[in-house]
Parts: structure tokens; sequence; C-alpha cells
């Protein structure tokens, strides 16, 4: 066994009456890959946050290196040699690559003096480690891999040994999660250390050396990831079996409720984001959009659910026909029988400051049944939202509680509900499962499932590939704005639908 | 304690420390002048409740406020800075006055509404264009509204100088509304019930202002249309998500801003002055913003907030008369201390607060 680059023992945590870390004990070997796997909620992030100095341990010891410490803050645990990166990432937009990573380590009272210096160590840096990102570049202008890549080298800027990541694949594409593996590797082979905090069975398995389950603030098992398997991780995590393949009974499809002909969209900027995209959705089916995230699919989403004015093309509802010049907005839509989940449901589908229950009624406040002559009906909206946090298993069952607080699993359970409890006739749902743990994500796709054998007709948009090819019964393939090519799902296979994400088409081959 | 009550009761100490501040360095500064801030602090008090004069001025004073904290505050629950209530004042108390000259053959309980009205339309309308200026046109509020407080205070020299100026007369005022009109003084209204006041400014508007802190309430959190102004004022993109149109909230947040910061005319033109006059509604309309912030946006704290800002205006007059030392400026300086400490250093202590309150309900 290679030396100890962290040792925790006996760490406790309380929030109030809240227990979020209890009697943990974590040792992660010095040049290693180092999973902390668990569901949201399970104690994950507060842990490293004790780490990383933001929280003090109520009761505990670390020692980093084997040399006991006592991280009060930020600026120890930099000294100590640990960099953290961090989910929602600390960069400021309108700077450069270069200018993010010195801030905060300018010395002497002239900036240019300490950015020439800074340029040769960073441009070292980024060689070394094969972190390729153009110390000039603006951060704005880089997407979200690149991003994620100068705060890596913000870290090792400051001289870390020891890298915490969390949750860092949650805003990555598929391709630059692979990406971000292969630097996290390189990582390794020139000895740093590396802990991985996320959720995601399939990162365990594919990057880790060794892997610790946290479960309800307690540390449940050590593992080798090579003596493991996703099986064991997920019940362990979870407390109870748990089925990652979706059940399902072949599909029974219908009429077309969806019908989208020849929809055109341009954004603000004048970039054309959807090109003449034609499909349809009949009732009892899901359709699947598949492809690399901001290739249109958010675009196409927003024009069919009327967040953004239709512009070329028409939609048809059931039997209502929707043209650009009758400026349908997103209430219109409901009226026509259309529920969506939408893709990010921190912005668009809570108000996170408001309560659970007045997030049950977003977009369906106009409704009779919860209004008077004058004020709301409060009896009819508690009622609703009661029954659709029992019905939906949403953790703390507290109506009045601010939907900022509740993990972000349960938000997602809010708004599913919301959308699912009414019964609509067509459901529009993206990423159903972005950031949600995996107890949430096999119920929320069971409830997908059953709204189609319901009867309903389920048009689904995702980036997981994963998700698109358990739940959907066809596929279509999304690439630069255009449908690059349908896929039963009973005959795709990965490959295929990989290449046509990648822009090339069957005939082509 | 759950965490709403642990909220309130971090909101309510901090705030109530801020003001102590405030009033420790007036009374410092009130030391150093060689005055006895004990002394003035007494002084103060007594000015603004000791005897009913007093009392009554610091209501009257407290009712236009509550207009003016209301007005702010419904804009800013639709994420608006409203600071334009000084010229919605102004002009929704043109429209006060031109109902009462025009009709003051017309019984009270006629003109009443009718006068409530047309501060509502006229204070509205002021309201209304920044409104739809920023709704379809992204101008910033802040900056519209402070234009329209310029363009009223000309409108009104205008008509008040040319129109409606009496010929023979010098000032720049309109002729006196005929009786039937005013609206009854509080020490008529106590007299109807066999009670003795002496007589004040204050008149029968304080209970309209106090209904209408009732409706605001209801209004933005018990009503639909409350909850698509909170909605957009919280989060456009959930707006627009939900259906909820962002530019028709805002504009009618503005409305119904101005029509609140109107109702000023009521309580000074209707109830006190019985005459368009200049001005009429100086400084009440910023002051409004300060009330409202304070008083954190909540028609119970606007309540109280109002009541604080028409102690220290009676009060602060009792002090600058009584005690030499200090004029009228001195009075400027402890309300610019009050929003210094409970507006703009609001948080100062409000980690060391919620930590107090953590500890409490553990």
């Amino acid at each position: 066994m290679s030396a100890l680059a962290i040792e925790l023992t006996g760490i406790n945590k309380n929030f109030g009456n809240v227990c979020a870390n209890k009697d943990v004990s974590l040792k992660v070997e010095s040049g290693t890959i180092h999973g902390i796997i668990g569901e949201n909620g399970a104690g994950k992030s507060t842990l490293m946050s004790i780490l990383y100095g933001f929280y003090q341990a109520d009761s505990g010891t670390i020692s980093v290196q084997d040399k006991s410490m006592q991280i009060q803050n930020a600026h120890d645990a930099i000294d100590a040699g640990i960099g953290m990166v961090h989910q929602h990432f600390m960069l400021v937009d309108t700077f450069t690559v270069l200018e993010n990573v010195v801030l905060g380590t300018e010395t002497g009272y002239s900036l240019k003096k300490s950015l020439e210096a800074s340029a040769l160590e960073l441009q070292r840096l980024e060689k070394e480690y094969h972190l390729e990102v153009g110390i000039d570049s603006v951060i704005n202008t880089l997407p979200v891999g690149l991003q994620q890549r100068v705060e890596i080298l913000k870290a090792l800027y400051r001289g870390a040994d020891i890298l915490i990541l969390d949750e860092p694949t949650g805003v990555l594409t598929p391709q630059e999660a692979d990406h971000l593996f292969r630097v996290l590797s390189e990582l390794r082979e020139q000895g740093k250390t590396v802990i991985l905090i996320t959720h995601k069975l399939r990162e365990i398995m594919a990057i880790t050396d060794n892997v610790s389950v946290m479960r309800q603030g307690e540390m449940v098992a050590h593992l080798k990831t090579a003596e493991t398997n996703q099986e064991e991780l997920a019940e362990l995590m979870v407390g109870r079996k748990v089925l990652l393949q979706v059940d399902k009974a072949p599909a029974k499809p219908g009429k077309p409720v969806l019908t989208v002909e020849h929809l055109d969209f341009t954004d603000d900027s004048g970039v054309h984001r959807v090109k003449d995209v034609s499909f349809n959705v009949r009732s009892g089916e899901i359709v699947g959009i598949a492809g690399v995230s901001g290739n249109g699919q958010s675009e196409l989403l927003a024009a069919i659910t009327g967040i953004q004015p239709l512009q070329k093309g028409q939609l048809k509802i059931n039997s209502e026909t929707i043209r650009p010049d009758m400026r349908a907005d997103a209430a219109d839509m409901r009226r026509f029988g259309m529920a969506h989940v939408p893709e990010d449901r921190q912005r668009m589908g809570l108000v996170t400051s408001f309560s659970a229950q007045e997030n049950s009624i977003l977009g369906y406040h106009n409704d009779p049944a919860y209004n008077g002559l004058f004020e709301m009906d409060r009896d009819a909206i508690l009622s609703t939202c009661q029954h659709g946090m029992e019905h939906y298993d949403v953790r703390p069952n507290n109506l009045n509680l601010r939907a900022s607080l509740f993990s972000g699993g349960n938000q997602q359970k809010l708004v599913v509900a919301r959308e699912l409890e009414r019964d609509p006739e067509l459901l529009v749902i993206g990423q159903p499962t972005r950031g949600v743990d995996i107890g949430a994500i096999e119920f929320i796709h069971r409830q997908i499932i059953a709204m189609r054998d319901a009867g309903k007709a389920v048009l689904l948009v995702s980036v997981e590939l994963d998700e698109i090819l358990s739940l959907s019964d066809r596929i279509l393939v999304m690439f630069a704005g255009q449908i690059m090519g349908e896929v039963q799902a009973s005959s795709a296979n990965e490959r295929d639908i990989g290449l046509l994400m990648a822009g090339i088409s069957k005939e082509a081959t | 304690m759950n965490e709403t009550q642990a909220n309130t009761l971090v909101v309510t100490l901090v705030t109530i420390i801020n003001l102590l501040l405030a009033f420790l360095v007036s009374g410092i500064v009130i030391w150093v002048l060689g005055e006895d801030p004990w002394f003035a602090l007494k002084t103060m008090l007594y000015g603004a409740f000791g005897y009913d004069e007093g009392l009554g001025y610091t209501l009257y004073y407290t009712t236009n406020f509550i207009f003016t904290g209301l007005a702010f505050a419904v804009g800013f629950h639709c994420g608006l800075f409203n600071i334009g209530a000084e010229g919605q004042a102004y002009i929704g108390g043109l429209g006060v006055g031109l109902v009462c000259l025009w009709l003051e053959s017309w019984p009270l309980w006629l003109v009443f509404p009718l006068a409530i009205l047309a501060s509502i339309v006229l204070g509205g309308l002021w309201g209304a264009i920044p409104g739809y200026l920023k709704a379809k046109r992204g101008s910033h509020e802040v900056v519209t509204t402070i234009m329209f407080n310029f363009i009223a205070s000309v409108v009104m020299v205008n008509l008040l100088s040319h129109v409606l100026k009496p010929p023979q007369e010098m000032s720049p005022e309109s002729r006196e509304f005929s009786e039937g009109v005013w609206v009854p003084q509080m020490h008529e209204i106590f007299e109807w019930f066999g009670i003795e006041i002496t007589q004040t400014p204050l008149n029968g508007t304080f209970f309209f202002a106090l209904i209408c802190l009732f409706l605001v309430w209801r209004f933005i959190w018990y009503t639909r249309w409350g909850y698509e102004l909170r909605t957009v004022g919280t989060n456009e993109t959930a707006s627009v998500y939900a259906g909820i149109s962002v530019s028709k909230n805002i504009i009618i947040a503005m409305v119904i801003g101005g029509g609140l910061a109107g109702f000023v005319g009521i309580n000074e033109i209707m109830g006190s002055s019985h005459r368009l006059m200049l001005n009429f509604q100086a400084g009440i309309g910023f002051t409004g913003i300060a009330v409202s912030l304070i008083g954190r946006n909540h028609p119970l704290g606007i309540l109280l907030a109002a009541l604080l800002f028409g102690i220290l205006y009676q009060g602060g007059a009792e002090l600058s008369f009584e005690v030499q030392a200090i004029d009228r400026h001195m009075v400027v300086l402890i309300q610019g201390l009050v929003i210094l400490f409970a507006g703009a250093l609001e948080n100062l202590f409000r980690p060391q607060i919620e930590q107090f309150v953590k500890r409490l309900a553990t």
C-alpha cells in the first residue's frame, strides 16, 4: 500500500438537526484516482467542503500527506496542496484564461509583471498535463469543456497535488467527459492524486482505482474498483436492489398527437439553429431525440413548447394547428394538451425562491380549480401539492419549503409531478435526469413509461445516449440543426447512432 | 422553531439593531455638537407622540409614506426599482385636484371614489409610460422614472402658473376647493363620536392607507395576478416557461405603483391643503423607497417603517424647534443615518445575528 494523500477519521458534521456526515472515515492513496459515490444529499459535497475548509467538522481529524492538519479555510487547503474544481465554475467570464488563473495570486503593484511571470508557468503546465486552452482566450468564448480545464489549471497553478472534482461531468457532453478522463489519467501518471465525486456509476467504473460509497451521511463501503461492479455499487448507494435496465413492454402506437412540419428556427444572434425539421409523435410511443448537446435540440424544444415564438413551419397538437402568426405562448400549448418538463429545472422549471406549493401550480395558476373570484384557493393548491409530493415521493415532504432547498432529484420530481399529474395528452421532456440521483432516475423513467403505456405521446430529448436507448421506441438523431436519421429502438446500436450524432449519415458510409 | 420563523426573527433583529445603531451614531453627533442626546431623544419622542397634535402630524406624514412605500414595493416584487413615486404622486395629485375643482358641487361620497380613480388613472399613466418603455424597449426604469419626475415637475409648474391659477392671484396655486369635497379631518371624525382632539392635517385618508396596505398584501401573496407579478420579479425564464407575459406584468406593476403613489394627492390635496399647489409631494416619493426597503417590501414592514419616518419628520421638527444647536438639517442627517444603516448597511451584523438565532434554535 502506497502512502496516504489524505486520511479523514471520524468526521461528524451536523447542520441544525440534520446530520450531514456521521463518523466518516476515508483513506485516499497517493497517486490514485479515488471515486466517492453516493446519491444527492448523501453527504459527499459536505465532506469535501470540510476537506477544502468551507465548513469545519464538528469532530474528527484530517491529515494530509501524513501530517495532521487543521483546515480553517480555503487558503489552508491550498497551502496543503489541495485544489478543488467546483461543479459550477468559479471563473470571471470576461477575463482571459491567464487573468483567471492569476486572479488572487498577483504579486506587487503592477498587474502586467505578475501576468508576464505567470504566462510562462501557465504555458508549461498546459504542455505538461496536455491541458491546452490558449492562455489569452476569453472565458466566455470557450466551450464548457475547456472552461473546466481552466479550473484544473487554476488548481495546478496554485501547486495542488490533490485535486478534488465535484460532479465534473454534469455539464459535459460525452466526448468532453471522455477527454476529461484522459486528462485525469495523465494527472495520475504524473503522480497527482485525484478525488472524483460523482453519482454516475459508469464514470466510477471507467476511471477510478478505488471507490468509497456514501449513503445518508455515512460511509458504507470502501472498495477496489476492479473488484466491484455497477450493480453492487448501485445497491450500496441506494440501500436496495436497483434496476439499471428499464423494463418495458413493446409500444402500441396509435394516431399522431404531435406533428412537426418544416420547423425552422434562427436565434437572436442570427445563427440558424433548427433547419427544416419534420417528424411526428404518436400516442402510446416515446420518441427520443439524441444528439450531442448544442445541435439544436434545445431550440427545437423551445419552439415546440412555446418558449420561443414559432418562426417558420407549423405544429399540430391533436386537432389544433399552430402557425407562426398565432403567436402561441407556453400557456396556449398547455391548453392544447402539452405538458413540458424543461431541460433546466432551476432556471426554467421552478422559481427556486418560491415554496414547493407555489411551484406546484407554476404554469397552471390560472386554472379555475385554483382560483376564486379574487384570491387563489389555498386549499386546492395545498392538496394538489400534497398529492403530487406523496405520489412522487418528494423528500422532505414539506409543502412550505423553498424549492432551492430540495436536492436536485427532488426538485426534478416536483417538476415531473406538476406536469404529469394533470394527465396531459402530450409530454415533452428535456434532459429528464440531468443531475438526478440513481433512485430518482429509476423512478422518473418508470413514470415516463407509465405515461406511454397509458396511451400518451412522449417526446424525449436527452444528451445521455443510454437514456435515449433505454426509453425510446423510435430515435431521431439531430446534428447541426437537422434530423440526420431515424432509428427503430429495437434495432438500434450505439455505434450507428454515434455516427449519426457525428453527422455521418447511413447513405454516406 | 421552523425555517420561516427563524427567518422572521433574523429579519426583525437585523432591522432593530440597525435602527439602534443609526440612533446611536445620531446621538454621538448630537453629543459632539454639545447637546444632550438623551434630552434630544426625549424631545423627539415627545414631539411625535407626547400630545395629540404631535401624534396627528406623525400619522399624517405616515399616511403619505405608506402610499409611496407601497408604490415602490409593488414594483420591487416585479423586479423593478421604481424611483418615480415622486412624479407619480405629483401627477396623481393633479388628477385629484382636477376632480375636486370640476365636481365641487357634487357630494363627497361621489367625489371621493372619482378622485381615487383619477389619481389611479393619472398616477398610473405616469408609471405606465416608463413601464411600457421597459417592457417593450428595454429602457431601464431607474433612468426613465427619474426623468419622469422632472417632466412631472415641469408639467405642474406650467399648469399651476398658467392654467389653474386664478388670474388675480400671485402664487402658483389653484383656488381653494369648496368645503363639500374636503376629506373629513380626524378631529371632525372624532367629533362624530363625541371625542375632542386638536385639529391637525390628519384626515380620513389615513384609514384609506390602512385599507391599501391590506389590499396590497392580499394582492401580492394571495391572487394569481400577484403570483404572476412575483414570478416575473424572481425568474423571467420561468415566467416565459409558465406562459406568463413578462412585459404585461411589468406594465401592470408600474400602473399599480403609480396609482398608489398618486394617493398621496388624496391625503395632501383633498385632505389637507384643499388646493393644488407646487411641490406638495416634495421628498415623499423618495422617502417611500427607504420606507419600503426598511420594511422589507412587506405591507406590515412598510406600515412600521412609514410610522418610523413619520416620527422622524414630526419629532425632528419638534427637535429643531426646541434645541438650538439642532436645525432642520440635523433631522435630515438622522434620516440619512437610518437609511444608511437600515438600508445600505443592512447586512452589517447579519451573519452574527443568524448564528445567534441558529444557536437559539438548537
